[in-house]
């Protein structure tokens, strides 16, 4: 999983599909932004169907993450920073 | 000065479903005959897959990790003329939607396995879909290619 590996994150749904992941966000996160597919988080470029919800709680950064052989994971990671530069691009 | 040569990117799904390999040589194979050079992107294990089978490289050319060349196009240091995304689970939809948004290339799903109906459905967005129920036996899915013939369009 490259740097997701590295990172201290915690597993909101796996093994979901795309649709599953995006309502996730919707229903549970009142702040979240949509980006287009291939848009970066931390160093991972989001794979899904346009557009593609993220949460924002916080200093904490929900996205999609998407393997071909496991579907899609809802990741939780803490960090301020990207999640201050998220909160911006809603401005 | 002559034009550069077509390129395909051929983007693998999870080699769970039996028939991706096999598909993956004969479109590569097509496309080499039609004079346009096919790139494969896949995570490790389809990619060691595909390259284990043919260690003398007769039909394979550049083989690429799947998020290194999402990355390269997202960033528009690369990009392709077609692009072949195999597609039989919730992931292999989402790679092709990404794939749509992200690069120029004209885009076709190749859909397949046992529930093949189910991901057709998804897919709402603009690309050619060749789809059939395959797992084992290759040849539905490489008669529905044949009859779209995506290396002579």
């Amino acid at each position: 999983m490259g740097c997701v590996e590295s990172m201290n994150y915690e597993i909101v749904l796996r093994d979901a599909t795309f649709k599953e992941s995006r309502d996730y966000i919707k229903a549970h996160f009142k702040e979240n932004i949509d980006v287009p597919p291939g848009f970066k988080i931390f160093d991972i470029h989001v794979i899904g169907l346009p557009p593609i919800a993220i949460g924002l709680d916080g200093d904490f950064v929900i996205f999609p993450y998407t393997k071909p052989c496991h579907g899609t994971f809802l990741l939780r990671v803490e960090d301020p920073v990207e999640a201050a530069r998220l909160r911006a691009l809603k401005k | 000065m002559t034009a550069p040569s077509p390129t395909a990117l051929l983007v693998l799904g999870c080699p769970q479903v039996p028939v991706q390999t096999s598909i993956a040589f004969y479109l590569i194979s097509r496309l080499k005959k039609a004079g346009i050079m096919p790139v494969v992107a896949g995570n490790k294990a389809a990619n060691t897959l595909i390259v284990v089978s043919d260690p003398d490289r007769h039909y394979l050319g550049e083989v690429i990790d799947l998020d290194r060349v999402v990355g390269l196009i997202t960033e528009k240091k690369r990009d392709f003329s077609l692009c072949f995304v195999f597609v039989h689970n919730d992931a292999g939809v989402s790679y092709a939607a990404t794939m749509g948004a992200i690069s120029t290339a004209k885009l076709y799903a190749l859909v397949y396995g046992e529930h093949y109906d189910e991901q057709v459905r998804k897919i709402e967005f603009p690309c050619t879909v060749i789809a059939a129920k395959a797992v084992h036996n290759p040849l539905p899915l490489k008669k529905a290619i044949d009859e779209v013939a995506p290396w002579a369009a």
